[in-house]
């Protein structure tokens, strides 16, 4: 089972009101980052701070650079300006320890399923060593995952023989079976229609809920943004320049009834009204 | 069902040329020297079948040897154009330079270096065939989505592991379709160097059997070298379907 990071504390409350002291250190931050591609001024003074278990969206139109930012976040490509912490160490190159799923579901076509899954286990350490002695152990971790996200009984289907959505529910299985402590998406749900969407949300949810990573997602949807975020991250239009931080009060597990609950609609026309504003003043 | 239509219908067509070829030799009594019927070629190739099929496999030999060859140089310079940079800057205009030679050029060329006979045969064969491969391996290898490059490097995958569990399997099927043509190229590599300087081959018997003005004897020649070249075409797309079937069924969906 992948419980072992849900080891909180026996009496969470409690725990809360002894650590008197500082809060746990962010696991992503990014201080007076910016990015320019050769002249062109792509990202301007991003700061913002993601706590241990945070899910966090990042909204904004397209080409804004939602994408660099992501980019930046997982050190696969430096920033102009600007520092980027992740867990605590400074990011100078492609971070070990993320998962990334794109909108794109990229499963290797001469994969089933499961060794689709599997792929990052056979590459990421303490998995690796034992990918040749121990293939069932990590099958069962494959298989157990696949379980939650409602792919049970497709391990050995080729990517071809899954709908679109089920190849972004492997897709998700792919970016977090090494257990990450940060896992990034970018716009992961954008090509699929609006019922496959809102049932990924939901298995997105359980899967957090389950491993309680650090999340970044990156979209264009405001309904997706507020329904699965602690957190939302406005950007401006290009060049990006993170314009409103709004904290999400809504209650985990969030249902498809949620999207119901004036608080969660009152959001979702507050940031609309907010976006608006900005575009209108450009 | 309608493959099986489709298969007879190239038969039917392929016969039917067969018989005008032949109603038109006899009708307007062309020379056998200028262009012999289809049943002559047939006796002449029975007549001379034990020569022919010791110059067939002489052929048939080089062929594959070279074409061997330039599967593995091909496979070694597509992964090193297709993978590093430098590498693509540095070798791909020379290659392509090089590409742009007509090969007949070189074969004296080659004759000089290597003797007559056997080994200018396979050489011609390699040289010929070589290319396309490195091209096809390269734009596989390239063919990555650049998503899938940026989830291997955030798992920290090895320059190895990523070449080996993605890009590679990805190019295959590239790979398969440049064997194709390289096969064929092969045997005109081969089959070239014969002519100008071998006392072995289908290319040698049929330069001789043409300076006797035996015009039915070079027709036996050409047809088995269609019949093997077509062979060979047979066994890579056998091999193909086997090793990638995934490309061919994820374009049936
Ligand atoms: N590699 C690159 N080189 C040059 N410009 C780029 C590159 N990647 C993105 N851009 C530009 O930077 C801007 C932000 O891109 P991106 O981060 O992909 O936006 P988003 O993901 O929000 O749609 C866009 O205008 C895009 O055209
Ligand atoms: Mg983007």
């Amino acid at each position: 089972m992948l419980t072992h990071k849900l080891a909180t504390p026996v009496y969470p409350e409690l725990s809360t009101i002894l650590s008197t002291s500082k809060p746990s250190p962010p696991m992503v931050r990014m201080a007076g980052v910016s990015l320019k591609y050769g002249d062109m001024l792509a990202l301007e003074d991003a700061t913002l701070d993601i706590a241990d278990g945070e899910f966090v969206a990042v909204v904004g139109p397209s080409g804004c650079g939602k994408s660099t930012l992501m980019k930046l976040v997982t050190g696969l490509l430096p920033p102009t300006g600007g520092d980027i912490e992740f867990d605590r160490k400074r990011v100078t190159g492609p971070v070990r320890g993320a998962g990334m799923a794109f909108q794109n579901a990229t499963l290797l076509p001469w994969r089933t399923t499961t060794d689709n899954v599997m792929l990052p286990l056979e590459i990421v350490e303490p998995y690796k060593s034992q990918s040749r002695s121990n293939r069932k152990a990590l099958e069962d971790k494959v298989q157990n995952l696949l379980d939650i996200v409602g792919l049970g009984d497709f391990g050995d289907r080729l990517p071809w023989q899954l709908s679109g959505g089920m190849q972004q529910r492997a897709n998700l299985c792919r970016a977090i079976i090494h257990e990450p402590k940060l896992l990034m998406l970018d716009e992961p749900f954008a090509a699929l229609d609006a019922f496959t969407k809102e049932d990924l949300w939901q298995v997105l949810q359980d899967l957090w809920m389950h491993q309680k990573f650090t999340g970044i997602l990156v979209t264009h949807d405001l309904r997706e943004a507020v329904y699965l975020a602690d957190t939302v991250y406005v950007m401006s239009n290009r060049p990006g320049r993170i314009l409103h931080r709004c904290h999400i009060p809504l209650d985990r597990p969030r249902r498809p009834e949620t999207t119901f609950d004036p608080v969660y609609t009152e959001i979702v026309n507050d940031l609309r009204a907010k976006i608006a504003a900005v575009r209108n003043a450009k | 069902m309608s493959g099986f239509i489709k298969r007879t219908r190239a038969w039917l067509v392929a016969f039917a040329l067969l018989v005008v070829w032949e109603l038109s030799c006899r009708l307007f009594h062309i020379p056998e020297f200028i262009l012999p019927a289809p049943t002559r070629i047939l006796e002449v190739t029975w007549q001379f079948r034990n020569e022919l099929a010791l110059h067939a496999f002489q052929t048939l030999m080089t062929t594959i040897v070279g074409f061997f060859i330039a599967i593995v140089v091909g496979i070694l310079l597509g992964v090193a154009v297709g993978s590093s940079s430098a590498v693509y800057d540095s070798l791909y205009p020379l290659l392509i330079g090089f590409n742009s030679i007509p090969k007949v050029a070189v074969v004296p060329l080659i004759v000089i270096w290597t003797g007559i006979g056997t080994i200018p045969a396979i050489v011609t064969a390699f040289v010929i065939s070589f290319f396309p491969i490195v091209v096809n391996v390269a734009t596989g290898l390239a063919s990555v989505e650049p998503e899938m490059r940026d989830v291997l490097r955030i798992l920290g995958a090895t320059r190895y592991e990523m070449l080996r569990k993605v890009s590679f399997p990805r190019a295959l099927p590239y790979l398969f379709a440049s064997l194709k043509v390289a096969i064929t190229l092969a045997f005109i590599g081969s089959v070239v160097s014969e002519t100008i300087a071998s006392n072995y081959g289908i290319g040698f018997l049929m330069l001789s059997a043409s300076s006797r003005f035996q015009v039915a004897l070079v027709f036996s020649g050409v047809i088995i070298i269609a019949i093997m070249s077509i062979a060979m075409f047979a066994i890579c797309i056998q091999v193909e379907r086997r090793m990638v079937s995934w490309a061919y069924r994820s374009q049936a969906a």
